[in-house]
């Protein structure tokens, strides 16, 4: 299974060291998204700075909409998909694959928005261990979520706009979780950031093992 | 000896259209068959079946004694198909492509470069990426990954086309090399001179059954019509 | 039996006429007590009218997403997989997402008069409102037609997706400080908050709301029925439509000739297969 799942990551890394989709397409739009809040809330810094983990996770969301579209579209194009279903690769190796190569791009991703939030919202970050064990188990969860939903999608001829209807809403306790832990890290709520983390982790867990499971179920229905 | 391929009024269903309506096929070990028919006859709706991709809902289909009504997934990995798609992605080299397909299949990154050398894929190629080739060179990186996953069962669909007439030659003779190293070999071609010279027998499909095994010599013997349509198991026809 | 008269039967039977006129008797009943013979609240007033819709639409909502994922297990479990599960899943959530609305809608109205707006961003609400989400993106993926097994599959794997917001969204008044009310009736150790005809009637509006939950599921799932009938049927003619079209010089606009009885395709029509497509001639 890691096997596998190290050659199908290795290889949706490659097309996209290769395409650059991700850097040159999806950071320069998440970079635009935050752009957009600022006109939104003209350009009120007040609510700026104590909205920027709301808005850096919104804007997070809305870039795994477009790594989980691209990375099942590698997979539509030119009969990929019976490919690997010919290879004989485990499924669940499969799917842990392309959900680390996921992973791989919203780490990237996260970084960039930080840095926008930092530079555009003049957003205080705080403590830093918090900060990015959000990150680590957010992105995990959203992954792993978005690549079950991409594979259940992937089939459809309306796969574009089918794939925000399911995934939003049940991404949703990562927008939640991960948003109250950064307010929480950078001093903007009164709770603690670490049981927030619980939520994320459980949400990861399930996910991950959803996606273990059933994704040989969902590869095979074309 | 066991039949490679043994079908019999096998179905498949293609949403709720049956794409296969019962049909029957033996295929021998070393074998190279060709199915002839029109367009949308059944032709690559059976390679695909063979394939375990295309799921058989009813009747009986063992290929390399794999049970495909049961579980089709252990029969991929010995399988080879040859598409109208080529499987291959466009933002890979030609070598990364066929390395990732060899190694995904389970097999040797050693066997890419005698595979690149035998369709002729050399020079400035390997590290092109495919996006920037032409129809006919993808056909033929497709085709190498093939001859570098040297599968059991070759299934190919339409392999001539796009290509140039050397290159043709090139794969009437791949073909005929795996069949003399005890592969056993589907074609569905409607190049039917260059088939009809290769292939060792001719069945016709048509209206999803293959008709009766036509014999290459044009001898019209009486053929048997297909097999009575078996009952759907519960769960699998809506 | 033909497509005609498949289509032209009803789905009642028995069943749904003994339910469908206990939900009428119960409705009336449940009704005469909610408006007349209850007495309104000392602090809510005539709102509190709206715990005899409210709490148990919730309930059936709960149960139709509960159907909806156990219909799904099932059929993702080898032993019991069956395309009548799917459906049952599909019945089951399509009756839940009706009284989630119902839920909500209500909700929204009490709150209206209790709180002063008519939508507020409370946990439970926000989660309700997430929970029919997630099962109208269930209902939509539904509806993406294709292989009908295809469709059964990625719709089990979502269903059970999707009913993982159903205990967050319950569990919502107790992890998180909100504005909507505990639970009023099963309180674990205690008894309930509410006594006399306003307790008869908010039990009798779950059991109301149960019979009319089971009349809609009933029904659903006789439709459904009937579709699998259609599709039964509709294999034999597709499998004798398919291999027509090998019998290539037939026109197709012509009617096609259906098939006697149970005797399906084949015999018969094969010497005239054979004949009219011989080797060389097939392209």
């Amino acid at each position: 299974m890691w096997r596998d799942a190290v050659l199908v990551a290795g290889k949706d890394l490659r097309v996209e060291l290769r395409s650059r989709v991700t850097t040159n397409q999806v950071a320069p739009y998440a970079l635009i998204v935050l752009l957009l809040f600022g006109f939104a809330f003209d350009q009120d810094q007040y609510i700026l700075t104590h909205a920027g983990p709301g808005l850096f996770w919104v804007a997070v969301l809305l870039c795994s909409l477009l790594a989980i579209q691209r990375s099942f579209g590698l997979e539509a194009a030119d009969g990929a998909r019976d490919g690997l279903r010919m290879s004989g690769l485990d499924a669940a190796g499969i799917f842990l694959g392309k959900a680390l190569a996921v992973a791989a791009q919203l780490a990237v991703l996260e970084a960039v928005l930080t840095g926008g939030i930092v530079v555009l919202f003049g957003a205080r970050l705080g403590d830093p261990l918090l900060l990015g064990a959000t990150c680590v188990l957010a992105t995990v969860g959203l992954a792993a979520a978005g690549t079950v939903y991409g594979a259940m999608a992937a089939g459809l001829r309306v796969r574009e706009t089918l794939l925000p209807l399911l995934l939003l809403p049940v991404v949703a306790p990562v927008l939640l979780g991960a948003t109250q832990a950064w307010l929480a890290a950078a001093g903007l709520s009164s709770g603690g950031g670490w049981r927030w983390l619980t939520l994320l982790a459980a949400f990861a867990a399930i996910y991950v093992a959803l996606g273990v499971l059933g994704f040989g179920t969902l590869l095979e229905e074309a | 000896m066991d039949p490679v391929i043994r079908l019999r009024s096998a179905v498949a269903l293609a949403g709720r259209f049956p794409v296969l309506a019962g049909v029957d096929l033996d295929v021998w070990p070393s074998e190279i068959v060709l199915l002839q028919g029109a367009n949308g006859a059944g032709k690559t709706s059976i390679l695909r079946a063979c394939a375990g991709l295309l799921r058989v809902v009813a009747g009986e289909a063992v290929v390399l004694g794999v049970d495909l009504a049961a579980d089709p997934r252990p029969v991929r990995r010995r399988v080879g198909l040859l598409g109208h798609a080529s499987a291959l992605y466009d933002d890979l080299s030609v070598a990364d492509n066929l390395a990732f397909a060899v190694r995904a299949a389970g097999g040797d990154r050693r066997r890419v470069a005698p595979a690149l050398e035998r369709l002729g894929l050399l020079g400035r190629l390997p590290s092109t990426p495919l996006a920037a080739l032409s129809a006919g060179q993808r056909r033929r990186v497709a085709l190498a990954v093939l001859v570098a996953r040297d599968p059991e069962l070759w299934l190919l669909d339409e392999p001539h086309a796009g290509l140039d007439a050397e290159h043709r030659d090139l794969l009437d003779a791949l073909v005929l090399d795996a069949t003399a190293r005890g592969r056993t070999v589907v074609l569905a071609s409607h190049e039917r001179h260059r088939a009809h010279a290769i292939a060792g027998r001719i069945v016709e499909v048509s209206g999803g059954v293959a008709v009766a095994p036509a014999d290459p010599t044009g001898d019209d013997r009486p053929g048997r019509g297909p097999s009575p349509v078996p009952a759907v198991e519960a769960g699998h026809v809506a | 039996m033909n497509y005609k008269s498949l289509s032209a039967r009803p789905t009642s039977n028995r069943a749904t006429v003994v339910v469908g006129g206990l939900t009428l008797v119960g409705l009336g009943v449940l009704l005469v007590l909610g408006l007349v013979v209850s007495p309104p609240d000392t602090v809510q007033g005539e709102t509190v009218r709206l715990i005899y819709i409210h709490p148990a639409s919730a309930t059936m909502a709960y149960a139709g997403f509960g159907l909806c994922a156990l219909g799904s297990l099932a059929y993702l479990w080898p032993r019991t997989r069956s395309l009548r599960w799917d459906r049952f899943a599909g019945a089951s959530a399509e009756v839940g997402v009706a009284f989630c609305v119902t839920c909500i809608v209500s909700g929204s109205i009490w709150g209206r008069y209790s709180w002063g707006v008519w939508w507020t961003w409370d946990a439970r609400l926000t989660l309700t409102a997430l929970l029919l989400a997630v099962f109208l993106g269930y209902l939509a993926l539904r509806r993406t037609g294709g292989d009908p097994v295809g469709r059964a599959k990625r719709c089990a794997v979502a269903a059970l997706c999707c009913f993982l917001v159903v205990p967050v969204d319950h569990e919502a008044t107790n992890w998180w400080v909100t504005l909507h009310q505990k639970d009023t009736l099963f309180r674990i150790g205690k008894a309930p908050l509410i006594h006399g005809w306003q307790l008869t009637t908010m039990l009798l509006s779950f059991v109301v709301f149960g019979l009319l939950f089971t009349w809609m599921l009933l029904h659903r799932l006789g439709i459904e029925a009937l579709e699998d009938r259609i599709e039964e049927e509709g294999y034999v003619w597709a499998i004798a439509e398919r291999r027509a079209e090998g019998v290539a010089q037939v026109p197709t606009t012509g009617p096609r000739r259906p098939l006697p009885g149970s005797g399906l395709a084949g015999g018969p029509a094969a010497p005239t297969m054979r004949a009219a497509m011989p080797p060389g001639e097939g392209r």
